[in-house]
């Protein structure tokens, strides 16, 4: 697992040697619109890969060129060596999960499942062994000879899955497939589907506009922003290096941070830290749980720039939310520079010292990013 | 109190509508059945079953309602094999231009009937539109004569009147299919082929219920096409009890034919609606 969230950083080079898929200078347009962009992306058999942005950023265009119900404007699609975008859906070894599940009503569960298989003309008595083996994997036994129309959404979604599972497809495509589901529903999908795609070993591309629900699945994250590629990384890498101030503000919370290096010291307001770019304008991104309180007791000295690699400064807390374990503040420096911290519950000073408190953070937690240009 | 006075002000007038035209009228059908005619022509008003005696023995009757029911089952036929093509076709491929067709299939309703069948009495006639033709290019030497004043001619005329009808409900009905399920089966290894008949086809069977009650009840009852068209091979069951009640001057026989007529469509209606919802999902 681990080579594979490394090959991940290096989306724009050569294909990796283990890849299944490979997905080169892709672009889309509906007539005039402009969906996707020059998509060049390389999944490496048995990853799990999720395909993640907003409403409209063409990420289920995307799946759909893969799965065949879109054709390419520009660009091909390779699976093991062969080109996969001139075939139609059916000749592919890949199965899809439908966002609304799309199971067929005027069949039972089992027949549904089955449904490939029969099309694929097995044996009766193989087609039913797997389809049993399938519905006990998504532990749908009980329901086999129901109706879709008698089960609620969560057992819908299993037996979309283990419809597409069944036919041991190289790739399976999800589409938004957690989406219809209540939250305490979802959290427990997103675990079991982890699980099953560890015990399954096929390569599962997810398309979610969830950045939590991506963070939590998968091997590696695409970004996709207004049919670009934003950044190629694992849940890690991309939440604590984010290349763009586009990838730093998706993936979870953060201050965004404007500077001016000069000889190899970043400005910005009162806040200063030593850094190794070229002078000029520069942005940093820092993470709200970068951002330490500074117990009252411990104060000796005034902010001062850069001593032990953190950057000290004076605050007064303007907002403050209560999330539980931790809280989330919002401080205003003495400059005005107004930042977001999360800090754990306990380590809050009492209400009566509001202003004037302490802060520091390491400078290696400031993270220079791309400014991303607006594209539409 | 105001709302219960507004509610019997919308639903007393269909339903005084509908008891005045509807419900009466078949109730005085229903007793006209059990009484006769006497010599003079007058309507005697004791209880009987000797219309319906008479239906059952003189095959004149049955013989042409089972002609009329082989008719119905031929126009049903024809217009299905017309009427779901184009469907599917408007449903599945037209594309941008589905609303455009879709109106091109609707427009000849707003043709009168008598306007459409009587075009068929020009096409089909000794020296019709299309017997001229024929001659033209020498494919026959004389005017063909079964093509009009048969049964030939009727069936055609009403298939033609009828198709639309058929048309309407298998329409909706694959409208209402959800077009991932059509992705699915391709996704799951199904050709176009293979789709068509394992998913699109049985979910459209509500429609094809419908359109296919619609064309045989109507054509059924129907008496103008036959009249028009039919010649003496071609009288329909309609055209028996319209001169019944005419000609004839037998009210009480004419009620009994309409009767059975009646109690055959409301159990073909009352099958096929057992049948659609069975094959019905939501």
């Amino acid at each position: 697992m681990a080579t594979m969230m490394e090959q991940g950083v290096s989306n724009k080079t050569e294909p990796a040697a283990t890849s299944l898929l490979s997905i080169r200078n892709v672009a889309k347009h509906f007539g005039k619109n402009i969906v996707l962009r020059d998509i060049s992306l390389e999944i490496a058999e048995g990853e799990f890969l999720t395909i993640l942005g907003e409403s409209g950023s063409g990420k289920t265009t995307l799946l759909r060129i893969l799965a065949g119900f879109e054709q390419p404007t520009a660009g091909e699609v390779w699976m093991t060596g062969e080109r996969l975008d001139t075939q139609p859906p059916y000749r592919r070894r890949v199965n899809t999960v439908f966002q609304h599940y799309a199971l067929f009503p005027h069949m039972t569960v089992e027949q549904n499942v089955g449904y490939g298989l029969a099309i694929a003309k097995r044996p009766t008595a193989e087609i039913e062994s797997r389809v049993a083996e399938a519905l006990a994997k998504v532990k749908m036994s009980a329901y086999a000879k129901s109706k879709p129309s008698k089960i609620s959404g969560g057992q819908q979604q299993r037996i979309a899955l283990a419809r597409a599972l069944v036919n041991r497809p190289r790739l399976l495509l999800l589409d938004e497939p957690l989406s219809a589901l209540d939250a305490n529903l979802r959290r427990q999908m997103q675990v079991e589907l982890k699980a099953l795609q560890r015990e399954v070993g096929i390569t599962f591309i997810f398309v979610t506009h969830d950045q939590e629900e991506a963070m939590v699945m998968s091997d590696r994250i695409a970004l996709l922003r207004s049919g670009e590629l934003e950044q190629v990384a694992s849940p890690r890498e991309i939440y604590n290096r984010p290349a763009t101030s586009y990838t730093a503000q998706f993936i979870g919370h953060t201050n965004l941070l404007h500077a001016e290096v000069r000889q190899g010291i970043a400005t910005s307001g009162a806040l200063q830290w030593p850094i190794s770019l070229t002078d000029g304008p520069a942005l940093f991104s820092l993470r709200p749980e970068c951002i330490r309180l500074i117990p009252s007791s411990s104060v000796v000295s005034n902010s001062s720039p850069a001593s032990n690699n953190a950057v000290r400064f004076r605050a007064t807390i303007r907002d403050q939310a209560f999330h539980g374990a931790t809280d989330l503040l919002r401080v205003e420096t003495d400059a005005g520079l107004m930042l977001t911290i999360r800090t754990a519950s306990h380590n809050l000073p009492n209400s009566s010292s509001n202003s004037d408190i302490e802060f520091e953070f390491s400078t290696g937690d400031a993270v220079a990013v791309r400014r991303s240009e607006d594209r539409r | 109190m105001f709302s219960r006075v507004y509610r019997a002000a919308i639903t007393l007038p269909p339903l005084v509508w509908v008891a005045l035209f509807l419900l009466v009228p078949y109730l005085l059908m229903f007793c006209y059945s059990f009484w006769s005619v006497s010599e003079s022509g007058a309507i005697v008003h004791s209880w009987n079953l000797d219309n319906y005696r008479e239906l059952l023995t003189k095959p004149v009757y049955w013989q042409t309602l089972l002609r009329s029911m082989w008719i119905a089952a031929r126009v049903t036929f024809f217009s299905m094999l017309l009427g779901y093509p184009l469907a599917y076709f408007l449903s599945f491929y037209a594309g941008g231009r589905k609303d455009l067709y879709y109106q091109l299939v609707i427009i000849p309703l707003w043709v009168s009937y008598l306007v459409r069948a009587y075009a068929w009495k020009t096409i089909l006639g000794t020296d019709g539109v299309l017997n001229t033709l024929l001659q033209y290019v020498h494919l026959t030497s004389h005017p063909l004569d079964f093509l009009l004043y048969s049964p030939f001619a009727v069936v055609l005329t009403l298939t033609h009147i009828y198709t639309p009808f058929t048309f309407l409900p298998i329409y909706a009905s694959l409208e209402h299919i959800p077009r991932n399920l059509v992705e699915a089966s391709h996704d799951l290894g199904a050709t176009p082929a293979q789709t068509f008949w394992r998913v699109i086809f049985p979910l459209s069977i509500p429609g094809v219920l419908a359109g296919a009650t619609f064309a045989f009840v109507l054509s059924l009852g129907d008496f103008l096409a036959p009249l028009l068209l039919g010649g003496p091979s071609g009288i329909m069951i309609s055209n028996i009890v319209v001169s019944l009640f005419g000609a004839a001057y037998n009210w009480p026989l004419g009620a009994a034919i309409s009767l059975c007529m009646l109690a055959l469509v409301l159990a073909l209606i009352f099958l096929s609606e057992r049948l659609e919802k069975k094959w019905s999902f939501s």
